[in-house]
C-alpha cells in the first residue's frame, strides 16, 4: 500500500517542481526507457503488466505517461524514441519527447507508431490513474477519482481508504469514497456496508446489494433486500421523471418544427410542403456560420438564430411571391407546386454544398448532461432546445396578440374583404405572415442542427410530423400546436419502451386518425365566425 | 454482334452455340477491330441523389479514380477505360432501369454499384438476364449467390460472427443488446447472431435484448436509457449495432450525452465507418468498436498510397476512406486482373478467369475470389479514437473466406455455392445433392421473409 502514498507524494512534488523533470539525470532515464519499452509489445496482457510496472515505479512522469497512453498520444518514432503527441488532427502532428518533455516539432503520422490500447487496458489505466489521483491536491481530480472507484475497491485499497475518508476535506469526495468502501464491504459480506448504501442510486451499489440479497448470511441478505426495496421505489420515480423529460424534449422538437407551419398552414391556410426544406435551410445556416467563425461554435450558434430566421424568411418570401400567390384558393395545386419546390431545394443543396451530411459542432455548454442523481441525468442539448422552443412559442404569441402585424394577420385571415376595406394591405400581410412562418421554420432548423443530421434530407423527416401536430392541435390555434406537440412527444416516449420505436410511431398515428374522426377540428377548434372563414 | 453474345447464357447451350458460330463466321475480324479502337466501358451504378447519396456518391468517385489510375498505366489490353455514370437516385425500381440502360444501351463490360440489399435485389434479374457483371462492395446479410454478382463486401461470417466472438472471448461480454434499423440486413444478421449466441454459446434469452428503429431515427433518448439500464444488471454488457446510415449520428450523440462509456458498455457497429463518424465529435466515443475488413488507420504503405491518391483526387485534405471503398479497390483490381488473364472483357470469359484471382488488399495481405463469388478478407476490430479514426485492436490471424449461406440458420446451413464448371450452382444442397429449387432454399427464403 505504501507505493500509493509514495506516488501521491510524487504527485505533490510534481505540482511544486514542474521544471525539475526536464533536468532529469540520464542514468534514471535508462530505467524509464525500459519501463516504456515494455509497453511497445503487441500482446495486450503484456501491456497490462507494463502499466502495472510503471505504476509501481517511483517515476514522477508516470501519470503523464499513463494519461498519454490512455488518450492514444503516447507514440514511438521509427528510431525508437518515445514521444507524446500534443495534437493528433491533420496529417502532421506536433510532438514532444516523453522522457525529457522537450518539443520535437511536427512529425508525419507515417513515422509514428501509436502504442495501442483496448477497452480492458483503458479500464485498467483509468483505475490506475484514479488511485494516483486519490492523493492529488486538485479537488476535481479527487472527485473524478472517487467516482471512478465505486465498485473498483479491492482488499488492498480498502485499508487506506478509511483513513483517507477521515482526512478528506471535500464533502463530495468524502461521500463518494464512503460509498465506494461500502460497496466493497457489502461485496465481502459485511453488514455495516448495507446501511451505508441504503438510498444510494448508483448501479454498482444496486448490483452489490442484489448479490448480497442472494447471499448466504441471512442477516445481511435481509438487510440488503430491505435496502433494495427502497432503492427500487426511488428508481421508479426517477424513471418516471426521465420518461416525462424525454417526452417533453421530443415534444419540443415537434413543436418547433410545427409552429412555423401553424402560421403558414394554420393561420393562412397555405399547404406548404416545402416547410421541411425551410427547416433544412436554417440548419445549413448554422453550419455556414460555424464555417465562417471557426473555433467559436457557441457564438456561431447564437448568431445563427437571427441568421437562420432571415435566410428562411427570405426564401419564404421568394416562394410566396414566386409561386403561392398565383395559386390562391387552389390547395391541390399549391400542394403539388410546393412539393416540387421542396425537391428543387433539396437537390440544390446536394449539388451546391454536398450530398454528404455536414458536421455541426455542439458547443461545450450544450454537451453532456446535468446530473441530478446517480439514476437521473438530463441531457443538456435537449434541455436547451426545450427552452428555446418555449421562448419561440412565447414570442410568436406576443407577435400575434400584441403587435399591429398580429392584429392585421388575424383580421385578414378572418375576413379578407372586410380587412381590405378597412385599409389593410392584404398582400403585404400575406408576405409578412409567410415570411414569419418560414423564419420560424429556420429557427427550428438551427435547433435541430444540434440534435440530428444536417443533410439534404433533414426537412423530409419532419414534414409529416409537423402537419400531424398542427392538425391534431387544431388548425389556426398556436396553443393547440404547443399542447399537441408536447403531448404527442410524451405519449410516444411512454409507448416506446414496451412497443418499440416503430410500433410506437404507428400507434400514435392511428390514435391521431381516430381522434380526427371524432373531432375533425383538432384539440382546440377555432370557435365563432372565424372558424367558418 | 456483341449484343447477341451478351444476351446468351451458358445454360442455354443451343443459343450459345449459335451465337458462337455466328460470331466465328461473321464477326471475328470486325469485333477485333472494334475492340482495338473502342474504350472498355465501366458502368457505375451508385445513387448521386436521394437518401443514399450520402454513402454512395463517394464510391462513384472511388471507381472514377481507379479508372483514371488504370488509364495512366496504359489501360487494359491496350485499350483505354471509360466510365459510364448513371444516377439511380436512391430509388429501387430505378436501379433496375438504370442497370438495363447500362447493359443494353451503353453495353458496358462491367458494373460497379449498388449499396442497399434492396437495390441489389432489384438489379439482380437484369444482370442475370443480360449476363452482365456486377461488383457489389458493401457488407450484407448473405443468403444469396448469383453467377453475375461478385460480393466484395463482407458476408456475415466475415464481420458479424467474428465481432461477436471477439466480444465473448476477448472482452468477456455476457449480455447483448442487438440494436438495428428495421429492414432486411439487420433483421437477418440479428437472427443469425441470436441463433449463434443461444446455440453455440449458451447465452440465455433474457440476456439478449433486440430493438429495431425506423430509417433515419433521430430520437434515441429512450433506447439509450434502456440500454444503460440493461447494462446495469451486473453482467458485462455490449451493444451490437446494425443501425444504418444517418441514424447513427444522433444515436452516438445520445450515447455520449447520456454518458454511456465504452469501458462499461461498448457498442460494436457493423455499419459505422470513418465517413459516418466524420459527422460527430468522437471525443466521448473513444473505445466504442466497429468490425470491418479495412480501416483508414491501417498501417501499410498500400493504404497510405491509397489515402494520398484519394486526397489528391478529391482535393479535400480531410477526405476519409472506408471499407466499401477498399472493396471497390479490390473488386476493380480483380476484374482488371481477370480481364488480363482472359485476354477479353467478355462476361463469360471473365467469370471463369476471375475465380482464384488474388490481388493485394489495403491491409497488407491478399484477397482471393472464391468459387462462390465472395472474397477472402481479414476481419478487423477497431476502437474509435478521438480523431474520428479507428485503432485496430484485434484481427483474425488469417483471412476468412466469405460464406454465402450462413451455417447458423436452418435451411441455409445445407447450401453451398460454387460457380466453377461443372457445378455452376449458387444454392447447391449438399444433403440431397441437387441444385436450386430445393426445399431448403425456399425455407431459407421463407425464414428471411419472417
Amino acid at each position: 500500500m505504501r507505493r500509493f502514498l509514495i506516488l501521491g507524494l510524487a504527485c505533490l512534488l510534481m505540482g511544486w517542481l514542474p521544471t525539475a523533470q526536464a533536468q532529469q539525470a540520464s542514468p534514471d532515464d535508462s530505467a524509464a526507457l525500459e519501463l516504456l519499452e515494455a509497453l511497445d509489445v503487441s500482446s495486450y496482457p503484456a501491456k497490462g503488466e507494463a502499466i502495472t510496472a510503471i505504476l509501481q515505479s517511483d517515476d514522477e512522469r508516470a501519470r503523464d505517461w499513463l494519461q498519454a497512453l490512455l488518450d492514444g498520444r503516447l507514440q514511438r518514432t521509427e528510431d525508437g524514441r518515445f514521444v507524446i503527441v500534443l495534437d493528433n488532427s491533420g496529417r502532421n502532428w506536433p510532438v514532444e519527447d516523453a522522457l525529457t518533455n522537450e518539443s520535437l516539432g511536427e512529425m508525419s503520422r507515417r513515422d509514428l507508431n501509436r502504442i495501442g490500447i483496448n477497452n480492458a487496458l483503458r479500464n485498467q489505466l483509468r483505475s490506475a490513474i484514479a488511485v494516483v489521483d486519490l492523493y492529488s491536491p486538485n479537488v476535481d481530480r479527487r472527485r473524478t477519482s472517487a467516482t471512478r472507484l465505486l465498485g473498483e475497491v479491492d482488499e488492498e485499497l480498502a485499508a487506506p481508504l478509511s483513513e483517507l475518508i477521515a482526512e478528506e476535506e471535500d464533502g463530495q469526495v468524502q461521500r463518494r469514497l464512503a460509498q465506494a468502501l461500502a460497496i466493497y464491504q457489502v461485496e465481502s459480506g459485511q453488514l455495516e456496508g448495507v446501511e451505508a448504501l441504503r438510498g444510494s442510486l448508483h448501479p454498482r451499489a444496486r448490483v452489490a446489494l442484489s448479490r448480497a440479497a442472494n447471499g448466504d448470511d441471512p442477516i445481511v441478505a435481509d438487510a440488503a433486500r430491505e435496502a433494495l426495496a427502497s432503492i427500487e421505489q426511488n428508481l421508479k420515480i426517477n424513471r418516471g421523471i426521465e420518461t416525462l423529460y424525454f417526452g417533453l424534449s421530443l415534444g419540443s422538437v415537434l413543436v418547433l418544427a410545427a409552429i412555423g407551419l401553424a402560421i403558414t398552414f394554420g393561420v393562412m391556410g397555405v399547404i406548404n410542403m416545402a416547410h421541411g426544406e425551410l427547416i433544412m435551410l436554417g440548419a445549413y445556416t448554422t453550419w455556414m456560420m460555424q464555417q465562417l467563425l471557426p473555433g467559436q461554435p457557441g457564438l456561431a450558434l447564437i448568431l445563427s438564430i437571427p441568421a437562420g430566421f432571415m435566410v428562411a424568411a427570405l426564401v419564404g418570401i421568394a416562394i410566396e411571391r414566386g409561386v403561392i400567390q398565383f395559386l390562391k384558393g387552389r390547395p391541390l395545386e399549391t400542394l403539388l407546386a410546393t412539393f416540387g419546390i421542396s425537391l428543387i431545394l433539396q437537390q440544390l443543396v446536394r449539388t451546391v454544398i454536398s450530398p454528404l451530411n455536414r458536421t455541426v459542432v455542439t458547443p461545450e455548454w450544450m454537451s453532456g448532461s446535468l446530473v441530478i442523481n446517480d439514476a437521473l441525468s438530463l441531457t443538456l442539448n435537449r434541455m436547451v432546445v426545450l427552452g428555446f422552443a418555449l421562448v419561440v412559442f412565447a414570442s410568436l404569441m406576443l407577435i400575434m396578440r400584441r403587435t399591429r402585424l398580429g392584429l392585421e394577420v388575424r383580421a385578414v385571415t378572418q375576413n379578407r374583404a372586410m380587412a381590405r376595406s378597412m385599409g389593410i394591405r392584404a398582400t403585404r400581410v400575406d408576405i409578412m405572415t409567410f415570411a414569419l412562418g418560414s423564419g420560424v421554420a429556420g429557427l427550428a432548423g438551427v435547433a435541430l442542427s444540434q440534435l440530428t443530421n444536417v443533410g439534404p434530407n433533414l426537412g423530409q423527416n419532419y414534414i409529416i410530423d409537423s402537419f400531424m401536430v398542427v392538425v391534431f392541435g387544431g388548425v389556426g390555434n398556436l396553443w393547440g400546436t404547443l399542447v399537441a406537440g408536447l403531448s404527442l412527444g410524451v405519449i410516444n416516449q411512454i409507448l416506446e419502451p414496451w412497443a418499440g420505436a416503430v410500433l410506437a410511431k404507428i400507434i400514435v398515428l392511428v390514435f391521431i386518425i381516430l381522434f380526427i374522426q371524432k373531432r375533425p377540428r383538432g384539440l382546440f377548434p377555432q370557435k365563432g365566425r372565424a372558424a367558418e372563414g | 454482334m456483341t449484343r447477341l453474345q451478351r444476351k446468351t447464357h451458358p445454360r442455354t447451350p443451343g443459343r450459345f452455340a449459335t451465337a458462337l458460330i455466328a460470331a466465328a463466321v461473321m464477326g471475328v475480324s470486325a469485333q477485333a477491330v472494334a475492340q482495338e479502337n473502342d474504350p472498355i466501358k465501366v458502368g457505375i451504378l451508385h445513387s448521386l441523389s436521394g437518401t443514399m447519396a450520402i454513402s454512395e456518391s463517394t464510391l462513384k468517385d472511388t471507381v472514377e479514380m481507379l479508372i483514371d489510375k488504370q488509364n495512366e498505366e496504359g489501360g487494359l489490353l491496350g485499350r483505354q477505360l471509360e466510365a459510364v455514370v448513371v444516377d439511380p437516385a436512391s430509388n429501387w425500381p430505378l436501379f433496375a432501369e438504370r442497370a438495363r440502360e447500362l447493359l443494353a444501351q451503353h453495353e458496358v463490360d462491367v458494373v460497379f454499384g449498388t449499396w442497399t440489399s434492396v437495390s441489389r435485389k432489384a438489379v439482380l434479374p437484369v444482370f442475370e438476364e443480360l449476363n452482365g457483371l456486377l461488383f457489389y462492395p458493401v457488407q450484407y446479410e448473405g443468403e444469396e449467390s448469383s453467377e453475375n454478382v461478385f460480393y466484395t463486401g463482407a458476408a456475415p461470417n466475415q464481420q458479424a460472427i467474428p465481432a461477436v466472438e471477439y466480444l465473448l472471448n476477448e472482452v468477456g461480454i455476457e449480455r447483448f443488446a442487438l440494436i438495428g434499423t428495421d429492414y432486411v440486413y439487420p433483421r437477418t444478421t440479428n437472427r443469425i447472431l441470436e441463433a449463434f449466441l443461444m446455440e453455440e454459446h449458451g447465452i440465455a434469452e433474457e440476456d439478449i435484448m433486440v430493438n429495431y428503429t425506423p430509417f433515419g431515427h433521430s430520437d434515441w433518448q429512450n433506447i439509450v436509457s434502456e440500454i444503460r439500464r440493461f447494462g446495469e444488471e451486473g453482467k458485462p454488457t455490449a451493444v451490437v449495432s446494425t443501425v444504418n446510415g444517418d441514424a447513427n449520428v444522433p444515436f452516438y450523440r445520445e450515447l455520449a450525452n447520456q454518458g454511456v462509456d465504452a469501458a462499461d458498455i461498448p457498442v460494436i457497429a457493423f455499419s459505422v465507418g470513418e465517413q459516418e463518424l466524420s459527422g460527430i465529435d468522437t471525443g466521448p466515443l473513444v473505445g466504442h468498436l466497429a468490425a470491418w475488413n479495412y480501416f483508414m488507420s491501417v498501417d501499410t504503405d498500400e493504404n497510405y498510397d491509397f489515402i494520398d491518391a484519394w486526397i489528391d483526387w478529391t482535393g479535400d485534405e480531410d477526405a476519409v476512406t472506408n471499407d466499401p471503398m477498399e472493396a471497390h479497390y479490390i473488386g476493380f483490381n480483380m476484374w482488371a486482373e481477370a480481364v488480363r488473364k482472359a485476354g477479353t472483357t467478355d462476361a463469360d470469359a471473365v467469370k471463369d478467369a476471375i475465380i482464384g484471382v488474388a490481388v493485394p488488399n489495403l491491409s497488407g495481405g491478399y484477397a482471393a475470389m472464391m468459387p462462390n463469388h465472395h472474397i477472402t478478407k481479414p476481419v478487423l476490430i477497431g476502437e474509435v479514437q478521438d480523431n474520428g479514426q479507428f485503432d485496430v485492436v484485434w484481427q483474425t490471424p488469417s483471412t476468412v473466406a466469405g460464406d454465402a449461406w450462413s451455417d447458423f440458420l436452418p435451411g441455409s446451413r445445407d447450401l453451398i455455392a460454387d460457380w466453377r464448371a461443372p457445378m455452376r450452382c449458387g444454392n447447391f444442397n449438399v444433403v440431397n445433392g441437387s441444385c436450386g429449387g430445393s426445399t431448403a432454399a425456399e425455407e431459407a427464403e421463407a425464414a428471411l421473409a419472417e
